[in-house]
């Protein structure tokens, strides 16, 4: 008889190392159940919190309930959630709107494509209580074109959710209508800020305006208006079908909840995860990320996207939430954790970010627009080995100044990277500009000649023969030379060196 | 009574006032690129910062709503850095030809280098051109390369004459104003009706006035209030006139006038050639033997009246037209039609503008 100890020694989800410290509220049915039957989720107790939101609850005793959860904006701001609904609700108007934010632009980052993908009814439902606790009757969600199976599951959803009389008229037998558009985006990075968003959806050029009237007040075509994030709203039923204070067990006191992160860069276990805010960096890292790739050593994370800022490995154990972010000058962002090893050359991780934001900026204001470019052509000379003195204060400054003076977020945190990664790591940038040298080894014009070390050269003639430059010479069996003068730095030599005699 | 701090004075303010509105109102001077009273607000340029002190932060003035107990600074060295550095980093996008721009001495941009002075963006100025010049058609020149991209154009176009022909293209740095399709304001699928609105509005020279370039700049001309001839509407418009010659038409402001914001059509902006024209009739002419002859104004009128006489008794008032003109006022038309009905008995009425 076969033995099938096999199964016995397969762990179950929680024993894994990945899944021990996370907690799945937002993602609790994702990969569990099949998101295109309508079915699946009302079997996970799916909209069971919208029924008894909508037939047994009063729209103040909703806001009330989500004020008390201390849910915030899982979109990055971290505005608190309640109190977004109180001024909509609150709101003159007859006409009123939902909107939501699914417009997910940072690079990397995939938490509500997972989300729309996997769990689309779990959106619907956070939505059509928001609904009517502001006493809206339409919604809109604001969709990636560049996300087709997150909108083909969308329209399959609210299409499922019609039929079954949960969206519509007269839902539960009661007055309240609720019915959902999506409207698809076209790319544009901006139009995840709130303004620029609905000028979108009402087929306007996709700028931001200022604030106020805030959306609450005139929002989508003048009217009241609530807008969150996909995230948010994926909480929403939890919150209203446990209540408060169960959501209350998760996180800190000012962060409630879970925060799910999309880990990347240079980690072992790269993913979503999803966590209870105020855990710490080392445990996202090393107990769910299994550290670092090929064991190097950590160098910073960037959090909160493109915007968000660098933390070196001083802030390892800094738990994460809301305010300990913003204070030491990065930020939620919508969860964005991008790792980075000893090899990174931190001048260039800002450059990269700081290319990306640029490109996006939509041009409407000063700073930003012109700003940014300034910003980046500094960073592209600093890296190209062009760096001049007072480069660095000159960035401060500006950066400064662009984030003070912007109009919206996105200026308002695009120099982040660039302002994090010269508080901590100023002296990659003064020996990019003073040396001329790239501490990691990544800036191309930065690489100095290749040197071999005679004392451990064997002789054996690979470099020689890899060389493109025809700038190694020597003999056979005896240390050769690399010239100086003819090197090109492409470092083929130290690639082919089995004794690795060779550096720059 | 609600009051607004400014600067540690109290202001009493209307209901809806923004915190630039009160500031100006009480002579506290706060620059402005994007702002206009006349079009609606957009906080883009960033030149109005002023510091919130409920927070310490930065908030721009045009759209910071007054509002009771509100306390603001318009002049710390927060605020002068913040604006310096805004105005710097336009002035890094901006060609350094004050000595040939035909807004020399009529720039905003200028005034406020002159102000916070600067000489030279500290990015260093900008050396060669982005953009091509647009100068398609015969009224409007647009210099991308000058444009600061305050929007009031675009405003202005919409909000005010209704055309909708220009908008923001592209993004980021590489925005521009243009018109549809960027085919030029007079492409075919532009709406221009070359009001020449946006570039009363421009606050530089990206928009200059075709007919007017390299024919004097502001400090030369002598600016004429008038009537436009052009209608019965009776706009107010500004003669720029040099030596004895008028080289442009600029919009009055005035909440009395018919045009408050500064309208104009296409022929009071534009059509001012006739004026030095040699061709113009400067007397009545009679035609005698087949030549029109110069005459007097009695001559002329007896001629007229006389021969009406004649026709209307000899063959009838139906033998007998009038055709008036659209740069007559309401009245004159009025008193032309009534003439012909009742004294010429002719219902053969008919006016230029009817086409």
């Amino acid at each position: 008889m076969k033995e099938y100890t096999a199964i016995k020694e397969l762990p179950y989800y929680e024993e894994l190392d990945f899944y021990k410290k996370q907690k799945r509220i937002v993602l609790q049915n994702c990969g569990l159940i099949d998101p295109e039957k309508i079915d699946d989720y009302i079997e996970k107790k799916g909209y069971q919190a919208a029924a008894k939101a909508i037939t047994q609850m009063k729209s103040k005793e909703i806001i009330e309930e989500v004020k008390k959860s201390g849910l915030r904006g899982r979109g990055g701001g971290g505005f608190p959630t309640g109190l977004k609904w109180q001024f909509a609700k609150d709101a003159e108007g007859e006409k009123k709107y939902i909107v939501c934010n699914a417009d997910e632009g940072d690079p990397g980052a995939f938490m509500d494509r997972s989300l729309l993908e996997g769990d689309p009814h779990k959106l619907l439902e956070g939505m059509m209580i928001a609904a009517y606790a502001i006493d809206a009757d339409e919604g809109y969600i604001y969709v990636r074109a560049e996300y087709p199976l997150a909108i083909r599951r969308l329209k399959k959803a609210i299409s499922q959710a019609e039929e079954l009389g949960l969206l519509g008229e007269n839902i539960f037998g009661t007055e309240f209508n609720f019915k959902i558009h999506i409207k698809e985006g076209a790319g544009a990075f901006v139009c995840g800020e709130e303004t620029a968003l609905m000028a979108s959806i009402e087929g306007k050029r996709g700028t931001p305006t200022s604030r106020p009237p805030y959306p609450a007040q005139s929002g989508l075509w003048g009217k009241p208006t609530n807008i969150n994030n996909v995230e948010t709203y994926a909480n929403i039923p939890f919150i209203i079908d446990n209540g408060a204070e169960e959501f209350n067990k998760f996180g800190t006191e000012n962060s409630s909840g879970t925060k799910v992160f999309a880990l990347t860069g240079k980690i072992k276990n790269t993913g979503l995860v999803e966590v209870p805010m105020g855990l710490s960096l080392r445990d996202i890292i090393y107990d769910i990320g299994g550290g670092i790739t090929d064991d190097k050593g950590f160098k910073a994370v960037q959090t909160g996207g493109p915007s968000g800022g660098c933390i070196p490995a001083e802030q390892l154990d800094l738990k994460i939430d809301y305010d300990s972010l913003k204070e030491i000058g990065a930020m939620m962002g919508s969860g964005g954790m991008v790792v980075m090893d000893e090899d990174t050359c931190m001048v260039d991780v800002a450059r990269f970010f700081l290319t990306f934001t640029q490109s996006e900026s939509c041009g409407k204001c000063t700073p930003c627009r012109l700003g940014t470019k300034r910003m980046l052509e500094i960073l592209e000379r600093i890296t190209e080995g062009e760096g001049k003195k007072g480069d660095i204060e000159k960035l401060e400054q500006l950066g400064k100044v662009i984030k003070e003076a912007s109009l919206c977020g996105l200026g308002q945190t695009a120099p982040n990277p660039v302002l994090t990664t010269i508080k901590y790591f100023r002296d990659e940038y003064e020996a990019h500009i003073n040396d001329k040298k790239c501490p990691a080894g990544q800036c191309d014009a930065l690489k100095g000649s290749y040197v071999i070390d005679e004392d451990h050269c064997i002789g054996c003639g690979q470099c020689k023969t890899v060389c493109p430059a025809d700038a190694i010479t020597g003999k056979k069996q005896k240390a050769h030379t690399i010239d100086p003068e003819a090197c090109i730095s492409c470092g083929a030599c130290a690639e082919v060196c089995p004794v690795n005699a060779i550096s720059n | 009574m609600k009051e607004i701090i400014i600067d540690g004075n109290s202001y009493k303010f209307d209901p809806g006032q923004t915190v630039l509105e009160v500031a100006r109102g009480n002579d506290i001077d706060i620059p402005t690129l994007c702002y206009s009273e006349h079009l609606s607000i957009t906080g883009a340029c960033r030149m109005c910062l002023v510091e919130n002190k409920e927070n310490g932060s930065l908030e721009t003035a045009c759209t910071l709503p007054a509002r009771d107990g509100l306390e603001v600074e318009t002049d710390n060295d927060k605020i002068y850095d913040a604006r310096k550095t805004v105005l710097d980093l336009i002035l890094s996008d901006h060609p350094m030809t004050c000595m040939t721009c035909e807004a020399n001495g009529d720039c905003q941009l200028q005034d406020l280098a002159y102000q916070f002075d600067i000489e030279e963006s500290s990015y260093g100025s900008k050396k060669e051109d982005r953009f091509e010049l647009e100068e398609r058609n015969s009224f409007i020149v647009y210099d991308p390369d000058k444009c600061i991209l305050c929007g009031k154009c675009v405003r202005a176009d919409s909000e005010l004459q209704c055309s909708d022909a220009i908008e923001f293209s592209e993004r980021g740095f590489k925005t521009k104003v243009a018109a549809a399709f960027d085919e030029g304001l007079g492409g075919e699928d532009s709406s221009c009706v070359f009001c020449g609105l946006c570039v009363e509005n421009c606050p530089t020279a990206a928009l200059s006035y075709k007919p007017a370039r390299k024919k004097g700049r502001e400090y030369e001309l002598r600016k004429q209030r008038t009537t436009c001839g052009y209608c019965g509407v009776g706009c107010q418009v500004e003669l720029n006139i040099k030596g004895n010659e008028v080289i442009k038409v600029d919009s009055v402001y005035d909440d009395t006038a018919p045009n408050p914001d500064g309208e104009m059509c296409v022929k009071g902006r534009f059509a001012y050639g006739f004026i030095d024209s040699p061709d113009r009739l400067k007397y009545p002419l009679i035609k005698k033997d087949g030549e029109f002859v110069e005459s007097s104004w009695d001559e002329a009128l007896d001629y007229i009246a006389d021969n009406l006489s004649r026709i209307r008794d000899e063959h009838g008032g139906r033998e007998i037209g009038a055709l008036s003109s659209a740069r007559c006022t309401n009245e004159e038309n009025y008193i032309m039609q009534k003439f012909m009905r009742a004294v010429m008995k002719t219902n053969s009425v008919e006016h230029c503008a009817r086409l």
